[in-house]
């Protein structure tokens, strides 16, 4: 394991492995060229990355603290568990660092509308935000079932100008809504810019969103190092399309001794069938311009999932997780509904931090694996968003209308 | 030599432009696709595309992603694609199939073991939406082996560079998409169309069809006058949506009548 050279991944085709690559009809294949063509030409750019900087820092507020979460150590009584507070970047979620680097590429490329899909809303809210702020027109596409559960979120959208799309078709949730923002890309190809939220879809989207999202892991190693003296012993992070976990773990890959930990949605249960979960419970496929584990039927049409958390409901994962399943670098495991849910209520009641219930199930799978661990130990948990969104889904359990 | 080779050989003998005809397997309910293919023969099809249902169709428009939605209320199923071609060819043994879909459907099946199938049944060529020069390889070994045509689609946004790329992995003809889009989309330009088709098709000797778009007579003869041949979908599997539930005879029918009105305007050239 130690040989493998993870920057020298995914290669010129976009190949992580048998996984990732460009699965798209031939009408967006200019699209990506271009897209690639401009992304590799900048990612280097000082003056790009400067760029970059100066928002993450100024705007986004970085670097993001690293918490140790005392109260709730104690209580579990093993590793030390410092939370990665993504939640507290603007807008709530970590999604805004990878929207602003995507923004800044439609802006040196000169492009004057942007699109997005998304599920809970909390990419398509920083989307409508980098939009707002360059100016560029902004439309998201978000699945009817979706918009119903999210009202806050598409509210949001609204009141920062953009258009919220309801996808109808399908199954009305983010996988539709990304077949609606790929088809609307092939045909306004020549002003819009397509802002992909997470690290999925074709080549180049895997490898730009994880290098912006990276930012997450490169501060957290710089804070560990500091806070704790030492580097982590393991990282555990949610994973839908997989974003925010590869954006925490790329930058440890290297360091052998720190364990990696993918927290899939189990939903009801993996053995109900209603979950989330397709690198727990799936087989390779090919869905959304790449190769990767998907949930599927015996005759490759994509199923249905579930998850009480909206970003979590996709039948797909980003190819890299997919490969790094299977070199066996990270571990994936499986939250249910109920277990997240309760995690959701024992952060907020232990440390006064409500976290989103897709982070929740990173924070639940932590509650499992501290107390197997010793006290010198550590973990950071990426808190990858904030809960406020997921009030009224909470409350409506409690058979409360807020 | 294949059907589609002969096919397109017996047209060019006859001063003839190919009419390729897309209807989705199984909509909108399954004992229609066919007698609406032989209909469609009848009325002057010269080339099928059967269209694989998919859950994530995403390259086509709305019309025809409905289309794949209705399939799929039936579980049409490629496997079922394959039943129903052995079916076709037990009465016709010589109009050209063109099985159209997406790569995770043939990718479960298994490259290899769908090819073989595929040749086995009598189907002659496979269009994969998803599945560029890029991607293509495994499938496309597995096609060679049995004879069996890879069609590729060309974008009003491929490169001269690229479309030749293409053009050296296709075979049968290949398909150019007429606009910036989806499948159903607006009004294609004529103009655009023609010079685009000027430049691609010094690149190959196959034919190239033009597809997207092609909604009424009018367009399809201003489209034939340009290519080797026109490919009409959306309106047919429009016409099909709009009879859900009539029987099998009534809607093939209706589609053999569109069929007729665009051959006839194709001949008129």
């Amino acid at each position: 394991m130690s040989d493998i050279d993870y920057s020298s991944f995914p290669n010129a085709a976009g190949h992580f492995g048998p996984y990732g690559g460009r699965f798209v009809s031939e009408t967006l294949v200019h699209a990506l060229d271009e897209l690639e063509s401009i992304y590799f030409s900048l990612k280097d750019d000082p003056s790009f990355q400067a760029e970059f900087d100066k928002d993450m820092a100024h705007y986004v507020g970085r670097p993001s603290p690293l918490y140790l979460a005392e109260r709730w150590t104690r209580e579990l009584g093993g590793a030390q568990i410092y939370l990665k507070r993504e939640d507290l970047n603007h807008t709530g979620a970590h999604k805004v660092n990878n929207t602003i680097g995507q923004a800044l590429l439609a802006k040196f490329t000169g492009k004057t509308r942007v699109i997005a899909e998304t599920g809970a809303g909390q990419h398509g809210v920083a989307t409508a935000t980098v939009a707002a702020r360059l100016g560029l027109k902004c439309r998201v596409y978000m699945g009817l079932d979706d918009i119903k559960r999210q009202t806050l979120n598409v509210y949001r959208m609204k009141l920062l100008g953009a258009e919220v799309f309801p996808v109808t078709s399908g199954s009305r949730t983010l996988k539709d809504a990304m077949n609606e923002a790929m088809r609307d890309w092939a045909t306004n190809v020549d002003d819009t810019f397509y802002i992909i939220g997470t690290a999925a879809g074709p080549h180049p989207y895997p490898q730009l969103v994880r290098d912006f999202q990276s930012i997450i892991g490169r501060e957290a190693r710089r804070q560990c190092l500091a806070q704790a003296g030492k580097l982590p012993d393991a990282l555990i992070a949610c994973v839908g399309g997989g974003s925010n976990a590869i954006g925490l773990f790329h930058p440890f890959l290297t360091d052998e001794s720190v364990k990696m930990y993918g927290v899939e949605a189990g939903g009801l249960g993996i053995e109900t069938g209603k979950h989330a979960a397709p690198l727990s419970k799936g087989i390779p496929g090919v869905l959304h311009g790449n190769r990767t584990y998907l949930m599927e039927d015996e005759n490759g049409q994509i199923i249905e999932t579930h998850s009480v958390s909206a970003g979590l409901d996709y039948p797909g994962v980003g190819p890299e997780h997919s490969w790094l399943k299977d070199i066996g670098r990270v571990n994936y495991v499986a939250i249910n509904d109920d277990e997240a849910l309760a995690a959701f209520r024992k952060l907020t009641l232990t440390e006064g931090i409500m976290p989103a219930l897709e982070s929740s199930h990173a924070v639940a799978y932590a509650e499992k694996l501290a107390p197997t661990m010793s006290k010198d130990q550590v973990i950071i948990v990426n808190l990858s968003g904030r809960g406020d969104k997921d009030i009224h889904t909470v409350a409506a359990l409690d058979g409360i209308t807020v | 030599m294949s059907r589609i080779q002969q096919r397109v050989a017996e047209a060019k003998a006859a001063g003839k432009k190919l009419l390729v005809a897309y209807i989705v397997n199984g909509d909108p309910q399954p004992e229609v696709t066919l007698p609406t293919m032989h209909e469609m023969v009848a009325k002057g099809v010269d080339v099928i595309e059967l269209g694989v249902p998919f859950s994530d169709p995403m390259a086509e428009g709305p019309v025809i992603q409905k289309g794949h939605e209705r399939a799929l209320v039936h579980h049409t199923s490629l496997k079922g694609t394959l039943e129903l071609v052995k079916q076709f060819r037990q009465t016709n043994d010589k109009t050209p199939i063109v099985l159209m879909g997406y790569a995770n459907p043939v990718e479960r099946f298994g490259y290899q073991a769908f090819a073989t199938a595929a040749a086995d049944v009598g189907v002659d060529g496979l269009l994969t939406v998803d599945l560029p020069p890029e991607e293509v390889v495994i499938l496309k070994d597995a096609l060679d082996a049995v004879g069996l045509d890879n069609i590729f689609l060309l974008a009003p946004t491929t490169t001269v560079a690229r479309a030749q790329k293409i053009a050296e992995h296709a075979s049968g003809f290949l398909y150019y998409v007429s606009l910036k889009g989806v499948t159903g989309a607006g009004h294609l330009d004529v103009e655009d169309v023609k010079s685009k088709l000027a430049a691609f098709g010094q690149l190959t000797d196959l034919p190239v069809c033009v597809g997207f778009g092609i909604k009424d007579p009018t367009t399809a003869k201003a489209v034939a006058q340009l290519a080797d041949g026109v490919v009409v979908g959306s309106v047919l599997v429009e016409k099909m949506g709009s009879l859900e539930g009539q029987p099998a005879a009534a809607i093939a029918t209706a589609v053999g009548e569109i069929i007729g009105g665009m051959r006839a305007a194709i001949d008129s050239l």
